[in-house]
């Protein structure tokens, strides 16, 4: 008796640990699919943390942070910054590029006791073009959940559409890699400055259809796209 | 013994005679052998309508279908099938109905304009289905909007839901904008629809990036700024009326 009582206490003890568990942190499945045609993204940098911290806001003008990942694909100053606001992070789920059509192997993200859920991962070749997600407030109810998401300009370098290899640090104009199509050589250059300095909706690579010349090195059969651009899969169990 | 014999032959004689009877005379034989009459089976309606919403792309023959989970007209990601194919190079929806498992199917008689709108009520027999729509932005070479195995299953009688569509690329024809290759009206229909070659850069359906035009730079292309588009390109409304 004594112990059918105490066994009694323990499996209620345990089923109200269980609840506590899921409703104060969510164990993510993620996945994350490149919509686009002929459009490249450097490593996804996928982030949870409370509900103040952001990694890009548009109409905001872009963190140094940003402007690394936007304009070279460097994630570690924004992984910083996650780590800095005691979030928790995923890099690089997908060991590189995503190219066009292709999904990234489907990957667990502890969200322990963050609230909001963000990505970024810069669109190639652009200038400074991310594609991003910004603090998505993540359900407290078990599902899958799809988002889909647009390309943003990080409003920090013009739009030039050239290519000049590896030009991804701040201050480097260009197009630093070029993965998708064939790049073209000797363009003049198109914009020489970004019209709106905060992070906006990106306006789109024009192209053009000279391989050698022409105002950009982008070939406009292959380099533009609409939005969305990435579609991501939330699990929340 | 050989009374049982005799009895167990003519059992199987009258056995086969049965047998050949209902071969035989198929339909007709109700007046000898009275069925019980067929448990109506309900039908169910769903009211569609897809309107184009796009600046100059007409939309190929509406086709909407309804099939269950074994059929999926298409997955960004993935190779289309070849019914896909020929369906988003050319319009040419044939294939696509032709589907075995696809259950209910409907098919406009004609293009769909710019600012049009197609309404089909279809009946089905069942409320446990996908419905699934797809449509060739004929201006194209190879670009397709589409509502991919929606699921009917919630809807009860009175219920609508309404989505607007995206642009998806069949990923089977490569984008060259060329006269020889869009057979919508802006080559007055004389450019190549079908191709089984699949020469586009990559072999994958993805969304679409949208065309270019010869306004806006692509010398070749046969198109003009007013064959451009973004997404959505159609609007879908779907109620249950019955």
């Amino acid at each position: 008796m004594n112990n059918k009582k105490k066994l009694l206490t323990t499996s209620i003890a345990s089923l109200i640990a269980l609840t506590g568990f899921s409703t104060s942190a969510a164990e993510l499945t993620i996945k994350v699919t490149n919509l686009t045609h002929g459009i490249a993204f450097t490593p996804l940098l996928v982030a949870s943390h409370d509900s103040d911290t952001h990694l890009f806001e548009s109409g905001v003008a872009a963190s140094v942070a940003l402007q690394k990942m936007a304009e070279g694909g460097s994630i570690a100053d924004l992984s910083a910054q996650i780590d800095a606001a005691s979030g928790h992070k995923t890099e690089n789920p997908n060991m590189g590029l995503l190219m066009p059509g292709t999904t990234t192997p489907e990957f667990m993200h502890d969200s322990m006791n963050d609230t909001h859920l963000s990505l970024t991962a810069m669109l190639l070749p652009t200038n400074d073009g991310f594609a991003g997600l910004d603090s998505w407030k993540i359900p407290s109810e078990a599902g899958t959940y799809t988002i889909l998401v647009n390309a943003y300009d990080a409003g920090t370098e013009a739009n030039n559409e050239l290519y000049v290899m590896g030009a991804g640090m701040p201050g480097q104009i260009g197009i630093p890699a070029v993965p998708t199509g064939t790049v073209g050589t000797n363009g003049t250059g198109l914009s020489t400055e970004d019209n709106n300095k905060m992070i906006h909706i990106h306006p789109g690579n024009i192209g053009d259809d000279m391989a050698d010349g022409g105002k950009s090195d982008l070939d406009n059969k292959v380099h533009r796209w609409l939005n969305p651009v990435l579609k991501v899969t939330v699990t929340v169990k | 013994m050989t009374h049982l014999s005799k009895a167990k032959k003519s059992l199987l004689a009258l056995a086969c005679l049965s047998t050949i009877t209902l071969v035989g005379c198929g339909g007709s034989s109700s007046s000898m052998m009275p069925t019980p009459a067929p448990t109506p089976v309900p039908t169910y309606e769903y009211e569609v309508t897809v309107t184009n919403i796009t600046s100059n792309q007409p939309l190929s023959p509406i086709t909407l279908v309804t099939h269950k989970d074994d059929y999926t007209p298409f997955t960004v990601g993935m190779p289309s099938d070849a019914a896909l194919e020929l369906l988003a190079e050319s319009g040419d929806n044939s294939q696509v109905l032709a589907i075995t498992t696809i259950i209910d199917q409907a098919s406009d008689s004609a293009p769909l304009g710019p600012g049009g709108s197609y309404s089909h009520t279809l009946e089905t027999k069942d409320t446990t289905l996908n419905l699934s729509i797809l449509s060739m932005l004929v201006n194209t070479n190879d670009a397709f909007t589409g509502l991919n195995s929606h699921d009917l299953t919630s809807y009860a009688v009175g219920d609508m839901k309404s989505f607007k569509l995206n642009v998806y690329d069949s990923g089977t024809e490569a984008n060259t904008e060329t006269a020889a290759t869009i057979p919508g009206p802006a080559t007055m229909g004389m450019g190549e629809g079908f191709n089984a070659a699949r020469d586009d850069i990559i072999d994958l359906v993805t969304m679409h990036q949208g065309v270019v035009s010869q306004d806006d730079g692509l010398t070749d292309s046969v198109l003009n700024a007013s064959h451009r588009f973004d997404n959505f390109v159609a609007k879908v409304s779907i109620k249950r009326i019955k």
